[in-house]
């Protein structure tokens, strides 16, 4: 393994953070991680929100969790976005270039992106 | 699956799902073969269940009638001339030491043999997904090896968890500075 040395450094610096992390999560994301959302190439897309959530500075606000099948799997991978006292947002067909954009626009600025959500598919 | 990197990541949800506390993932690796374990301390199956997850259209998924995990990964391995197989002990029967095992025996040089990919990224997933789960991966090809033990991390790291971003990035950074030492054996 690399430096153990590192991991105490971190966690120095992560001793404030985690008291920060306890009042947050405003904000869901939820990725669908089962077989279907897997082959489907869910993976990149979680890991580009876990990496984009962090690097734009929204960790207090976003966290970015795992599920299974979500039951709509021609639709994978697909990426649900709950928040509190709003309605839930169903991206469906995603890819690492589209959770950029998600991040940017609908998590940093508020606004969903009616194009890649389930309710364009349908029309 | 394009990658068996992928069918890792899958099968070692179920792990997750079986409330495993315990997950080892060992790659076994020489010229010729992949040899694959994912070992839990799960709930494990009772011996019909077992029987029944290696055909694609048993699941314990109710919204849908067909598992297809444990099938891809079963013929993944049979399709290069390898060879599968699972063992399991649920904890109705053995209360104390119960739990589940999967291996796969892979021929690398087959025309069919699916490259493993990127499995420093199912790793990272895999404990951003389960943070709570002590996860140990090791990968032995000839003289060298990747090891990651979230014990030993967890010991160091006291109350960060290891879904912190730093430390996943940590996690991966690791990982791929010991893999870095494969290209050059």
């Amino acid at each position: 393994m690399k430096s153990l040395a590192e991991l105490a450094a971190i966690r120095e610096k992560m001793k404030d953070k985690v008291v920060l992390r306890e009042g947050s999560g405003d904000i869901r994301v939820v990725v669908g991680m089962a077989t279907c959302g897997i082959a489907a190439g869910a993976r990149p897309v979680l890991n580009r929100f876990v990496e984009q959530v962090s690097a734009q500075g929204l960790s207090d606000k976003v966290t970015v969790t795992q599920t299974g099948c979500i039951g709509i799997c021609q639709f994978e991978p697909v990426v649900e976005v709950y928040e509190a006292g709003k309605e839930k947002v169903t991206y469906v067909k995603m890819t690492a270039e589209k959770a950029d954009e998600v991040v940017e626009k609908h998590l940093k600025g508020g606004k969903v992106i009616g194009e890649y959500t389930i309710s364009a598919m349908n029309a | 699956m394009k990658e068996l990197s992928l069918n890792i990541l899958d099968i070692a949800q179920n792990s997750i799902k079986a409330g495993a506390a315990h997950i080892g993932i060992l790659l076994d690796e020489t010229p010729d073969t992949l040899e694959l374990s994912i070992t839990d301390d799960g709930c494990g199956m009772t011996a019909d269940v077992v029987r029944g997850v290696t055909d694609p259209f048993f699941t314990t998924r109710t919204t849908r009638s067909v598992g297809m995990g444990i099938p891809l990964l079963k013929l993944a391995a049979e399709q290069t001339g390898g060879s599968f197989s699972i063992e399991s002990v649920s904890e109705r029967d053995d209360p104390v030491s119960h739990g589940t095992a999967v291996r796969a025996l892979f021929y690398k040089n087959h025309l069919d043999f699916t490259p493993l990919g990127d499995v420093v990224s199912t790793v990272c997933t895999l404990i951003q997904g389960a943070p709570d789960v002590d996860w140990h991966f090791c990968h032995r090809f000839g003289a060298r090896t990747a090891e990651l033990d979230t014990a030993e991390m967890r010991a160091i790291l006291g109350d960060v968890p290891l879904d912190s971003f730093e430390v996943l990035e940590w996690i991966r950074q690791s990982l791929l500075e010991e893999y870095a030492g494969f290209d050059t054996q």
